[in-house]
Order: structure tokens, then C-alpha cells, then sequence
């Protein structure tokens, strides 16, 4: 028994630290935006697309390196061409925007790459578990573990020590005042934008290799997302990473005791934080009313 | 009747003269009564998260969920409980309608985008319930095994099931009976202080306006309307999937609202219009019909963020 | 005054609305001037998914329809009448749109025959329309067990096989070769529920032991914790009776773990479409294909079939699905042909116990319309995924028998189906 946790609380880690990538991202976009990026899990899947398509000329690595930066490029061009000039309106619209962006890039993606699923191969050594007990660690996850922290790590800091990170952590909490300083507002906010862009580009390379690629993959895992900055609280980063990571967990005890419930119980963790802490774990109250 | 008086009531005399004649007109130009009457169902959803959403203000992204619970819960009472067609749509907008006014309770304090989060993870909650709970709601295999019973008025019978126009003006009867509802509302004191709210909420505080209970008050009753509406389309499908809740039909629904014009109160109908027959029209011809919407959409929210109606009030008054 | 739109050049918004506005009268007015023509054709209507999850089989299913439809019409149609093949897409979910497209095909379109669809849910709300209505309707690839069990209907018929025919198949199979623990991974809803009592009945009658049921939710990703406990009671199979997605999924994460080396992997159904979406290392254990195409040489009009479909899907084999999508087109036709009439009460007197013949049967066994309840007795092809194509990249399977559909399908009675036919 004792055994099984152990197996079920490690592997919850595992898909929590997924789960944190791409609800990183998310939370970027939405602080210093206030847009809901619907369009999230289609970032994914062109970034796994990309990587597919790319890996014959560059390999599995190359395409690691290059398709999540080339992701951040559409995503740019999306803000600036699409996104932007919604800013000063009603947040609905620019919801709405990215949902009918959703909708272009999941039949986008169909019409380039077909229907079918897509296998991804990967590299033979990161292919076998680490040891004969600890079968369900295989280097692959650990791999995605890794680079998960390795991006998580260099986002924060770049929050903490460069002046772009230190001025988009001042435009979440006001914007006006950044604004008055003299910074380039619009700037930073694409900036921003692409750099959640990356996280999600990364998760889906990373997704291709464990899942294979679909056009819509995305889907499942907006939502778990959304509950990760819900429970970890609107408006702070280090939330959404711990509530990505105690979605994950929560899943892999709930998988030990009722198998059946454990995708239920991210909703309930939900619920309960809305009526216990609405703000979140870490969340500021006010933030975003 | 002044000139003003007189363009104000083209309008809605133009919008009933074609509903009431739909069942004639629509073949005549490639559609089908009941496309008309999806086309109803859909409007009545759209108006009422307008309801919420153009009036008061609020950004309400997770309705679906009533409209979903309103379908289920009148599935549920035809299916278990009695092979009633007023008993399922009253058990339908009770059901969907108390649930939103419970949940409400919970939700009011919030606004803006936390608000809309909050209500789209919800109403995926119940979406969840409805595809695990298997043996109640069918899960993923969806509620089966009702149908629309015909309607007995003692003198005579209305069969519902078969007769395609029939059921059409049962369901624009039901329609008029909601808006007209609404309408009463929103032209009630209590609709202008929902105006007021959404003009400035702060400004409504300072009157002494008690806000949050304001707003659960319009939240609750657009829960009603959209659960009656979900009966309703319990009843046009004679069936009902998880698909009913998912917060892609909310976003729907929204869509309807911002097209047709989310400001005026018909405007939402007429963007129901557009979409359904749109999306009926364009997933028929070809298989990129997602693109097409897609790129409507973002077209609509870039160009005309006031909606078709929106467009022709701005002109009339140039 | 309207402003132009800045950034727009001379492209105002009014003329973009008045352009649009003349594009969308236009195209409403075509069908108006199609219907207005003289020779009616035969239409039929194929309602099934384009979008979605099941875009791939759906459209494999098309492909199917249309080569048999084109092989129609290059003779002598049905009855002398051309076909028409009237598509529509169901979306892969919503049966709001599933069943509203089948009332487009039947009133506005006037469909003599209904076909559809992938999903079980969507089959059988447009099941309710297509009765209601008194048209002919045919399932091509929709697998649960009521349309042709508790909720058969005397004017809808089905081509592939039902979940109970699938649990059979593979049953004694398994059972003789790699022995009696069996532990299940089944999907939590209720096709992955009928699945799992079927094969656990089988299993008791044969004198076996369930040593364990993992229920996974639907669209799960992460198949570690189940395969985890799967390990851990130690069984002799691990039944994998999840499906699409998810099936690929567990098999990749079953041979990550390694888990295919200590334990016999199987299932029931397995699809090439799901097949061509694994990686070679994935693809391990006992499965049971509706249909196959590398088959015995001599195989009347297999060739020639495989040949057309390359031509029309890009050089890819024909999967099940294709060979689906083909008979229901032929078979409506032979009935047609058989009956001498499109009526939908002949029609449906006539598919029913109708044999197939060999060029469109394309294998061995007897393969029939059951008239008890409208289920197509087609043959299992039992055997093992193979991680390299042998011969042709697409022989990823390799077929050790073909069992014969009647052999595998529960008695009338069992299914739960009392057929009503109108008078």
C-alpha cells in the first residue's frame, strides 16, 4: 500500500509539473492582459506540430529548441495583429476573439496535417524506465520533468533580475503607473504574450512526445488549467505553479482510492477553494476583482 | 403614431411577421421548419444570456450549464417520472433555474474575467456530472428514450412528435410567453436598475443600490429563462448529451448575443439567426466550416463589436 | 456617416456587408434552382463525422461510400436511377447537430436512405429520426450493442460489429494461449461497461478469474496509476479495453513501463486508424480487426478494392472503416435491386438474412444480415500487432484466423431485441 502511494504521489508530481507549464502560460497572458486565452490549447498543438514537422530536418533535440520559439512568433503576430486592438474594450471581446481563434487553429491544423493521429518517436535513451521497481518513471517523463523546471527556473529568473521581467511584474499590479513611467505598455504586453506563447509551444512538444499529436489535444487540457490559476490563485505565478502541481498530486492519491474520481477531484478542489479562499492560495484579493 | 413611434415598432412587427409565417417561407429558400425552430430555441438561450450579459453587464461565459440542467431535468421527468410535455419543460426550468440561483449565491462577489473563469470551470463541472454519472444521465451515450408527448386540451390533441409545425408554433408560443417575460423586466424598475449597474457600478453603490443582491436577481432569472430554453431543446431533440453543457455552447450563445447586437433587445434572436443558419449552411459545403466560423467571429469582435443591430441603430441615428 | 475603417483602405465595412449580403443570396437561391430539374436521382444521405475525434474513421467511411457509390453509377445505378450521395457532417459530439442534420437530409433533402454514424450516441439519437420518419437507415460504424439489441428498430440495420460480438472473439483465444488471470483497463462509460460484462462472462464460463478492473475516466492521458495496480495483482493478460485515444495512450505507456515483457497484452477491437497513430514500439499484443486487408491471395475483388481506395486516399490502404462505408452503400443497393423498389418497409424485407456476395464481402466466411436483428454477421480477423510493417509499411497486423460472424454473435434472444415490423 505504502508502495503504491509512494508510485501514485510521484507520478501525480509528474503530470502536475505538466499540468504547471501550460497553466503558466495561462496566467502570464491573463495577469498582465486580462485576456483569457481560449486559444491556449491550440498553441499547444502548433507547437507539437511544428516539432513533428521539423524533426526530420533537425532531429528530436533541434526541434525541441526551435518549434517552441517559432510557436512565440505566431503567437506575437496574433497579438499584435488580433489581440491588441481589443485591449481597451470589454474583456468579453477578447475572449470571444480567442475563441474563434481556437476554432481556426484546431481546423487549421486538420486542413495542414489531416485528421489521422501522429505518432512522435523518441530518442531511444530517454525511452526505458529507470529501474525495474520504479518502472513508470521512464526517461522520457523525467525528461519533461526536467525541462519543465529548467523553464519554470529561468522564467522566474528573468521575473526576478531582468527589467523586462521587473516591468511586467509591475504592469500586473498597475498598469498605469508602468504606463506613466514611460514604458512601452504595448510592447511589453506582446512581449508578454509571446513568452506564455513559448510555455504553451513547449508543453505541446513535449505533450507530442508522451500523447502523439491530434488535432484536438488541446482541449483536455485547458481546463485543468484554468483550475490550477483558480487554485493557486489569480495573479500570482508561484500559485499557478503550486496549483498545478497540487492538481497533479491530488489526481494521483485520488487514483489509489477511487480510480474513477480522479479527474473529479480537481473540480472538487475547485469548488472548495471558491467558498473557503475564493482568492486562491496565493492569490491577491482584489486582483481582478 | 409619431414618425419615431412608428420606426420603433417596425421592428418587432417585422421579426413576429416572419416567425409566425416561418414554417411557409423557410422551404422556399433551401431550409427546413425545423431549422426554424433550432433556430428559436437557440435565440431564446442567446436573449437570455443577454439577459445577464447585455443589461446588467455581467460576463457570464459558463451558461450553457442551465440550459444544459434545463434539457437533462426535462428528459429526466418525461424519461422517469411522467410522459408530460409541461411537467418536463416545468421540471426542466426549476431544476436549471434554482441551481443557478444557488451557485449565484457563490459567484456574485466576483467580476469581470475571475467571474467568467469561475463560470466556465463551473459549468464544465456540470458537464463532467453528466458524462460520468452514466447511470442517471446515460454519460457519454447521452439521455434517450423520451420524446415530446402530444399536448391534450381535452377537445382536441396537438401531436407534437410527428408534426414538425406543429411543434414549431408550440415552440414559438413558448417563446413569446419568455420574451415577453423579459421584456416586462427590463422595462420594470428593476430592469433600470440593471441598466444602472452596468452603466456604472460604482456610481449604483454610492445611490445605495444593494449591487450584489441586484445582480444575483438578474443572474437567477436569466438561469430560468436558459433553463426553460434547454427544455426546449430536450424537446427538439427528443434527447439530450453532455455536449448541451459544454462551455463551447456558452461561448455560443455569446457569440449570438455580440452578432445580432448585444445592446438592443431582439438583437440577440437576430444573431441566432445568423449563426445557426450559418452554420448549418456552411458545415454542409464544406469540411473548414470551423475556420469559416472562427474567422466570423474574429471578424465580428474586430469590425462589428456592436453587432448587426448595432450597425443599423448607428446609422438610423447618422 | 459610415467612417472608413482605418487600415482598410477603400475597403469600407458597408461594402464588405453589402458583398457578403449579395454572396449569401446567391448560394441561398442554388438549391432552390437544383430541386426544380426533372430526373430525380436516388439520394442518400450520409450524416456522419467530418471534425472532431472521429474525423479520421468518418472519413475513412466516406471514402468507402463514395467508391461504391461511383461504382454504381458507372452501371446502371439502382434500378436505372443515378445515386446521389448527399454529405453533411455530424461533428463527432454533438448529436443536437447530428440530429438536425438528419431532419435536413430526410425533409429538405428527401433522402431515401439515411447513413450514420461513428458515434454510438449520435447513431442512435438519428436512429429515433430516421424510425420516426420511415426512412431505411443503415449504421456503418456505430458499436453499441441496442441498435441492434433493446432498441432495434425495423427500418435501421448495422455493418460493424456490436460490443458483445467483440468480447467473444477474442475470449477463447486468450484464455487457451496465455491463461486464466485476466486484469481489465476499461473506459468508464457505458460502451466500456457492456464491453467488460462481456468479456467477464465469457471468462467465468471458461473457468477464469478477473483479477482486477481499472475504470479510467474518458480522455484520461495518463494511464500510470491503473498500470501501476494492473502490475502489481500480477495477472496472466492485461485486457486493454479502452478505445481510440485513449487505447494508444496505454499502449505506449504499457511498453514505456515495460510492462508487455512480464505480461500477455490483448484486446478486443483495435482499429488501423489507431494502429498508424502509435509509435512501433507501441504496438504489442492480441487483437481482433472487423476487417483486414492483407488477406489470402485469391480473395475474390480484394485487389481491385485495395487499388481503387489507394487511388482515392492517398495511397493508403482501406482500413475497417472503409470496407464499412463501401457495403452499406452496396447492400442498400442489392436489396433495392432485390425488392425492385426503394420503398423503405421492401427494401427493409429484403436486406434482411440478405447474403453478401464476394466482390463486396471481400473475405471468407458466410456474411449476412441477420433478419432476427438487423446485424451484419461479419468475421472476425483475430491475431498480433506487428511493431514493423512486413511487406508493406501498412502490414502492421498479422491475422491468425478469421472467425466467422455467427459464430461470435449472442443468440437473438440475448441481445434484447423484439423486432416490430409496421404493418
Amino acid at each position: 500500500m505504502l508502495q503504491l502511494l509512494f508510485f501514485n504521489i510521484t507520478n501525480g508530481l509528474i503530470i502536475g509539473a505538466f499540468y504547471a507549464l501550460m497553466a503558466l502560460g495561462l496566467s502570464l497572458i491573463l495577469n498582465l492582459s486580462g485576456v483569457i486565452n481560449f486559444a491556449h490549447g491550440g498553441f499547444l498543438v502548433i507547437g507539437g506540430y511544428l516539432a513533428y514537422t521539423l524533426t526530420p530536418f533537425l532531429g528530436f533535440w533541434g526541434a525541441l529548441v526551435v518549434a517552441p520559439p517559432l510557436t512565440a512568433i505566431i503567437g506575437f503576430v496574433v497579438e499584435r495583429l488580433l489581440i491588441r486592438r481589443l485591449y481597451g474594450r470589454d474583456p468579453l471581446y477578447s475572449l470571444l476573439l480567442t475563441f474563434g481563434l481556437a476554432f481556426i487553429i484546431e481546423d487549421g491544423t486538420r486542413q495542414i496535417w489531416g485528421a489521422q493521429g501522429l505518432p512522435v518517436s523518441i530518442p531511444a535513451a530517454l525511452s526505458s524506465p529507470l529501474s525495474n521497481d520504479l518502472f513508470f518513471i521512464t526517461g522520457y517523463r523525467m525528461f519533461m520533468v526536467a525541462i519543465v523546471a529548467v523553464a519554470i527556473a529561468v522564467l522566474f529568473v528573468l521575473f526576478r533580475y531582468t527589467r523586462i521581467g521587473v516591468r511586467i511584474r509591475a504592469g500586473t499590479l498597475d498598469l498605469e503607473t508602468v504606463a506613466a513611467l514611460g514604458v512601452n505598455v504595448g510592447a511589453l504586453r506582446s512581449l508578454n504574450f509571446a513568452v506564455g506563447i513559448f510555455l504553451a509551444g513547449l508543453a505541446g512538444v513535449l505533450a507530442g512526445g508522451q500523447l502523439g499529436l491530434e488535432p484536438t489535444m488541446g482541449d483536455g487540457l485547458l481546463m485543468p488549467s484554468f483550475i490550477a490559476i483558480i487554485v493557486g490563485g489569480v495573479g500570482s505565478l508561484t500559485g499557478t505553479l503550486i496549483g498545478g502541481l497540487l492538481i497533479g498530486v491530488a489526481s494521483g492519491l485520488t487514483a489509489v482510492f477511487f480510480p474513477s474520481a480522479s479527474e473529479a477531484i480537481i473540480y472538487v478542489m475547485m469548488a472548495i477553494v471558491l467558498l473557503v479562499r475564493p482568492r486562491g492560495l496565493l492569490g491577491e484579493e482584489g486582483m481582478l476583482t | 403614431m409619431t414618425g419615431e413611434r412608428q420606426n420603433r415598432l417596425i421592428l418587432p412587427a417585422a421579426i413576429w411577421g416572419a416567425l409566425v409565417l416561418a414554417p411557409y417561407w423557410t422551404p422556399l429558400v433551401g431550409g427546413y421548419t425545423a431549422l426554424g425552430t433550432r433556430v428559436l430555441v437557440l435565440g431564446l438561450g442567446a436573449m437570455s444570456v443577454n439577459f445577464l450579459l447585455g443589461f446588467t453587464g455581467v460576463l457570464s461565459f459558463g451558461h450553457a450549464a442551465w440550459f444544459g440542467l434545463g434539457a437533462y431535468a426535462c428528459g429526466l421527468a418525461l424519461k422517469y417520472v411522467a410522459a408530460s410535455t409541461p411537467l418536463g419543460m416545468l421540471a426542466g426550468t426549476l431544476v436549471g433555474g434554482l441551481a443557478g440561483a444557488l451557485l449565484g449565491a457563490l459567484l456574485v462577489r466576483r467580476r469581470g474575467i475571475y467571474f467568467a473563469m469561475v463560470t466556465i470551470a463551473f459549468g464544465q463541472v456540470f458537464y463532467y456530472i453528466a458524462f460520468q454519472w452514466n447511470s442517471v444521465t446515460g454519460g457519454d451515450d447521452g439521455l434517450r428514450g423520451f420524446a415530446r408527448q402530444p399536448i391534450d386540451f381535452g377537445l382536441f390533441r396537438i401531436d407534437l412528435l410527428h408534426n414538425d409545425v406543429a411543434f414549431y408554433y408550440f415552440v414559438l408560443v413558448c417563446f413569446a410567453i419568455a420574451v415577453a417575460a423579459m421584456a416586462f423586466i427590463l422595462h420594470s424598475p428593476f430592469g433600470r436598475t440593471m441598466t444602472a449597474i452596468r452603466e456604472n457600478e460604482r456610481r449604483a453603490r454610492f445611490l445605495g443600490i444593494p449591487v450584489e443582491l441586484h445582480i444575483w436577481i438578474a443572474f437567477t432569472l436569466s438561469c430560468f429563462f436558459m433553463a426553460f430554453a434547454g427544455s426546449l431543446y430536450a424537446l427538439l431533440n427528443n434527447f439530450a448529451d453532455p455536449r448541451v453543457l459544454h462551455y463551447s455552447l456558452s461561448g455560443d450563445f455569446v457569440i449570438m448575443a455580440v452578432m445580432g447586437g448585444m445592446r438592443s433587445f431582439w438583437g440577440p434572436l437576430l444573431g441566432a439567426v445568423i449563426f445557426v443558419v450559418l452554420q448549418d449552411y456552411i458545415s454542409s459545403v464544406t469540411v473548414n466550416w470551423m475556420s469559416f466560423i472562427g474567422i466570423l467571429i474574429v471578424f465580428i469582435v474586430l469590425f462589428f463589436p456592436r453587432g448587426v443591430l448595432g450597425l443599423l441603430q448607428q446609422r438610423s441615428k447618422a | 456617416m459610415i467612417k472608413k475603417h482605418a487600415g482598410f483602405g477603400s475597403l469600407s465595412r458597408r461594402n464588405l456587408v453589402k458583398a457578403g449580403v449579395a454572396v449569401g443570396l446567391s448560394q441561398l437561391a442554388a438549391p432552390f434552382v437544383i430541386s426544380a430539374r426533372g430526373d430525380t436521382p436516388i439520394k442518400i444521405g450520409f450524416d456522419n463525422p467530418l471534425t472532431g475525434t472521429y474525423a479520421a474513421p468518418g472519413k475513412n467511411e466516406l471514402i468507402g461510400c463514395q467508391l461504391a457509390v461511383d461504382q454504381l453509377n458507372a452501371k446502371n445505378g439502382i434500378l436505372g436511377r443515378k445515386v446521389e450521395l448527399l454529405i453533411e457532417d455530424s461533428t463527432s459530439g454533438d448529436a443536437g447537430t447530428a440530429v438536425q442534420k438528419a431532419r435536413k437530409l430526410i425533409e429538405r433533402d428527401n433522402v431515401d436512405f439515411l447513413v450514420g454514424n461513428v458515434n454510438s450516441a449520435l447513431a442512435q439519437a438519428m436512429a429515433q429520426v430516421s424510425n420516426e420518419k420511415g426512412v431505411l437507415h443503415i449504421v456503418p460504424g456505430g458499436h453499441t450493442d441496442p441498435i441492434t439489441g433493446m432498441d432495434c428498430k425495423w427500418n435501421v440495420f448495422r455493418v460493424c460489429n456490436t460490443t458483445r460480438m467483440e468480447a467473444n472473439a477474442v475470449s477463447s483465444l486468450l484464455f487457451k494461449t496465455y491463461g486464466k488471470r485476466w486484469h481489465f483497463i476499461t473506459p468508464d462509460y457505458a460502451f466500456g461497461h457492456t464491453l467488460f460484462q462481456g468479456c467477464e462472462a465469457d471468462l467465468k464460463k471458461l473457468g477464469g478469474t478477473v483479477t482486477g478492473n481499472e475504470l479510467t475516466p474518458l480522455g484520461i492521458t495518463d494511464f500510470s496509476a491503473y498500470l501501476i495496480k494492473a502490475r502489481a495483482a500480477n495477472p496472466d493478460v492485461l485486457v486493454v479495453l479502452v478505445q481510440g485515444n485513449d487505447m494508444v495512450n496505454c499502449l505506449k505507456q504499457i511498453s514505456q513501463f515495460g510492462i508487455e515483457k512480464q505480461i500477455h497484452v490483448a484486446g478486443t477491437q483495435q482499429e488501423l486508424e489507431s494502429v498508424e497513430a502509435m509509435p512501433p514500439e507501441a504496438r504489442v499484443g492480441v487483437w481482433m480487426f472487423e476487417w483486414y486487408w492483407k488477406q489470402a491471395a485469391g480473395t475474390p475483388g480484394l485487389d481491385q478494392f485495395i487499388a481503387e481506395i489507394r487511388k482515392r486516399a492517398d495511397g493508403k490502404v482501406p482500413t475497417a472503416r472503409t470496407w464499412f462505408g463501401y457495403v452499406t452503400i452496396h447492400a442498400y443497393a442489392m436489396a433495392c435491386e432485390n425488392a425492385k423498389s426503394i420503398e423503405a418497409k421492401a427494401v427493409a424485407k429484403a436486406l434482411a438474412d440478405m447474403e453478401l456476395p464476394p466482390e463486396i464481402k471481400l473475405q471468407p466466411n458466410k456474411v449476412y444480415f441477420r433478419a432476427g436483428d438487423h446485424q451484419l454477421m461479419l468475421s472476425a480477423f483475430i491475431g498480433e500487432l506487428r511493431k514493423k510493417g512486413e511487406g508493406d509499411p501498412e502490414n502492421l497486423f498479422k491475422v491468425n484466423s478469421i472467425v466467422a460472424g455467427e459464430s461470435i454473435a449472442p443468440s437473438i434472444a440475448d441481445t434484447g431485441c423484439k423486432m416490430t415490423m409496421p404493418s
